[in-house]
């Protein structure tokens, strides 16, 4: 299985990781749904996990996995806030477009 | 083996007094704001008398050789507190008081006429509101005086000159919410500014052509030989001393003293604001504008007479300063109605003969007529402030008249006061006038004219003082008050006190007064030492034939025949209109000085300065603020993406930024490990190159 032990260039895994961060800040930017946008912030969060496990693995350094840990939890809290807000959002306005949620405009 | 007298008590103990009164007072029952007023000046008068018995009954016995034998205190007694006040360099300032024969004799007359004045205000102000208030102003005002006269330094001295006149300020303000009297509080502050500005540029020069501030210093600096033995190596040899600083310099030194002398004692040309002073409680101007305070600025000459001693020019200039202040302000004072306004204009007269004192270099004669003077001047405005009381606050003369009879006790002590002053004998102000004009004639050619306008000056002291008393006191009543106020007691037993003292304060005499003086008052100039006994026989005569004068005009224009006076001024309408309203100084200060610096302020500093450059700079600033936020403000859309749009681009451009510019031994990632941050960006680089292609 010298495939899954070497095969796949270092360089790989952050291209992909580039391309789902990539895909996440698109995402954040054109969806409207409140609940999208913040699933794109998740997928941005992992994009950048995902680069951390690589460069932790790539330099047998085990800080970057400890940080991927603390990432989790962070994202794990934040959905729980941020879903809550988002209820409560969808309460007091019946909407989830986040062009319609603009109170803060002048 | 000398005790310590505690002279720091002595202005403690009235500060106390203001502090619990100032604070505590308005929720204190009133008698005891009366008992905490009261015991304060009471406390300090008992220590002044202690030091001055400790340093006189003992005193003649101490010698030098037998110092352990005396367990007296020798003059000057100096405590000083043992941490420095200021010690920058080569200045040192100690908080030091000192004891000597002048500051004694100024002690004794501030705390002892200071406590009762302050009997008098229990019964003055008794109905008033703010009596505590005005208790509490008056024990501040004798802790800022007893500092003035103990300080051991000009520095010192002028912090508790600065202090009196911020009293003064606050008690002739004390009606603040009578525009008059507030205004009147404002000109004496900002007049005796003047006075001070000259005071502190004496202080400097003081320092810069002496290096120190210390009286007993800057006396010694004069009296020591310019030679110095010195011990060296066991053998002595001859060394100078620091020289004196030149003539001219003292001269300048001791004009800038002169302007802070007459700003505080209301001299010529600072004198202004002393009559307006007297809309001020009448005991205020019996304490701090008759008999202590405005003579601080005699005393600051007699206290720095070294300086005056080694200035002929500028001891001059006081002089003649005196002599026209006197004969000025008394030919003003004939003219008045204000019963106050007359004693004012009498107290800058009588100033003024001290300073003529003092100018001829007869610093005891003009100490012995402060202290005179603070006994009947003193009494004087009690005993007006006893008619204004009984009157209803009326203070015309022209609307009172036969009051001898109302007012009996006033009338005696007032009627004693009236003939002190105009210096008949054997009443004190004969004795203390009579040296001043003495020591007047005999000093110089320039002496007969100082003389002269003395004598003219008694003249008309005595003319306008008989004339307030037959206004006041004699012919029928001309008006009847609504009010009938009877005098309390406590009004009374400091008059009559007073009284007693204003006939008695004479009777120690010049020669025992100067001779007293003589260690603090350089021996040989107190008093010329042969005295011509014809000569000073025929001058008293003389000045007691001009009182006599003085007397029988006021009785011929104001008792006999009181409708000639009207007649005298018809006949000379633009004479009298000239001295009634004061020689238009007031007004002539007006425009000279107040209107355009009013002017000046409101104009260019008001209009342009404030106005237009520094308003302008404000309101560019606001302008560019504004703009450059309307522009901005455009970005806060609200919109949650349009936010998020711009954090991307944010952090794109930081991205692109640090991909293309940002070295990797540089500025741009060193958080975190250089090595890593090389390949980081390298590799990073190098995959995005790949993927490009």
């Amino acid at each position: 299985m010298t495939f899954l032990q070497h095969d796949v260039p270092f360089s790989w895994y952050l291209l992909l990781s580039a391309i789902l961060f990539s895909l996440g800040v698109v995402g954040f930017l054109i969806k409207r749904n409140l609940i999208t946008v913040f699933m794109s912030i998740e997928l941005m969060l992992n994009a950048v996990n995902l680069s951390f496990v690589t460069f932790a693995r790539e330099w047998d350094m085990v800080k970057g996995q400890i940080f991927v840990f603390f990432v989790m939890m962070v994202a794990a809290a934040e959905a729980a806030v941020g879903l809550a807000i988002i209820i409560a959002v969808f309460r007091a306005r019946a909407t989830l477009s986040v062009d319609r949620i603009d109170l803060m405009k002048l | 083996m000398t005790e310590s007298l505690h002279l720091w008590l002595i202005p403690i103990l009235p500060f106390a007094g203001f502090l619990l009164n100032g604070v505590l007072g308005a929720r204190l029952p009133k008698w005891l704001v009366s008992a905490i007023g009261l015991l304060a000046p009471l406390g300090s008068f008992v220590l002044v008398v202690n030091a001055a018995s400790a340093a006189l009954i003992t005193a003649p016995k101490t010698c030098a050789e037998c110092g352990s034998a005396a367990a007296s205190v020798a003059m000057p007694y100096a405590e000083t507190w043992s941490r420095p006040w200021i010690n920058l360099g080569t200045l040192h300032v100690d908080f030091s008081f000192v004891i000597d024969q002048l500051s004694l004799v100024m002690l004794l007359v501030v705390t002892g006429v200071g406590f009762l004045i302050h009997i008098y205000s229990v019964g003055y102000m008794g109905d008033e509101e703010g009596y505590a208030r005005f208790f509490s102003y008056l024990n501040l005002f004798l802790f800022f005086m007893t500092v003035l006269v103990l300080a051991g330094n000009v520095l010192l001295m002028f912090v508790g000159w600065e202090g009196v006149g911020l009293a003064s300020y606050l008690l002739i303000g004390f009606y603040f919410s009578k525009t008059s009297a507030a205004n009147a509080g404002k000109k004496a502050f900002i007049v005796n500014r003047i006075g001070d500005f000259g005071f502190l540029i004496g202080i400097f020069l003081l320092l810069a052509s002496f290096g120190t501030l210390d009286f007993a210093q800057i006396a010694a600096r004069f009296s020591a030989s310019p030679f110095h033995i010195v011990i060296q190596n066991g053998a002595p040899s001859l060394s100078h001393g620091p020289a004196l600083p030149s003539t001219a310099v003292i001269t300048v030194i001791c004009l800038c003293l002169l302007i802070g002398a007459a700003g505080k004692s209301a001299q010529l040309p600072l004198y202004v604001w002393l009559p307006d002073a007297m809309e001020g409680p009448t005991p205020v101007s019996a304490l701090i504008h008759a008999a202590t305070m405005v003579t601080a600025g005699v005393y600051l000459i007699a206290r720095t007479h070294a300086l005056f001693d080694h200035a002929p020019v500028a001891l001059a200039i006081v002089a003649f300063v005196g002599a026209a202040t006197a004969l000025f302000a008394a030919t003003i004072a004939v003219a008045q109605n204000d019963i106050k306004r007359v004693l004012a204009y009498s107290t800058i007269s009588q100033l003024g003969y001290m300073f003529l004192a003092c100018g001829v270099a007869a610093y005891a004669a003009g100490i012995f007529h402060l202290v005179t003077h603070a006994f009947f001047k003193a009494l004087l405005f009690l005993a007006a402030g006893s008619i204004i009381h009984a009157m209803g606050g009326e203070q015309d003369m022209r609307k009172m008249g036969g009051l001898r009879n109302r007012l009996p006790v006033t009338f005696a002590t007032m009627t004693i006061a009236v003939f002190t002053i105009s210096g008949f004998p054997p009443l004190a102000a004969f004795y203390s006038k009579d040296a001043i004009l003495y020591a007047a004639f005999v000093h110089g050619p320039a002496g007969k004219l100082l003389w002269f306008v003395g004598l003219v000056t008694a003249l008309l002291t005595a003319f306008y003082m008989f004339r307030l008393w037959y206004m006041t006191f004699l012919g029928e009543p001309r008006s009847k008050p609504e009010h009938h106020h009877s005098t309390p007691l406590s009004m009374l037993v400091p008059m009559v006190i007073l009284a007693a003292l204003s006939v008695c304060g004479g009777w120690i005499g010049i020669e025992r007064f100067s001779a007293f003086l003589a260690p603090s008052i350089s021996a040989p100039r107190a008093r010329a030492a042969s005295t011509d006994v014809q000569l000073e026989l025929v001058l008293t005569l003389l000045a007691v034939t001009v009182a006599l004068l003085g007397w029988f005009l006021a009785h011929r224009l104001y008792s006999s025949k009181p409708e000639r006076a009207a007649q005298l001024a018809a006949g000379y309408p633009a004479g009298y209109k000239l001295v009634a309203n004061k020689f238009y100084i007031d007004e002539i200060y007006d425009a000279i000085f107040v209107k355009p610096l009013m002017a000046f302020s409101k104009y260019i500093l008001g209009w342009v300065v404030d106005t237009a450059i520094l308003g302008g700079i404000a309101w560019l600033l606001a302008g560019i603020a504004s703009f450059t936020g309307a522009i901005l403000q455009r970005w806060q859309s609200g919109n949650l993406r349009s936010y998020a749009a711009w954090l991307a681009a944010g952090a794109a451009a930081i991205l692109i930024f640090v991909l293309l510019w940002g070295s990797p031994h540089g500025w741009s990632l060193t958080l975190l490990h250089p090595q890593t941050v090389y390949k980081v960006t390298h590799i990073t680089t190098l995959h995005l190159g790949q993927a490009g292609h």
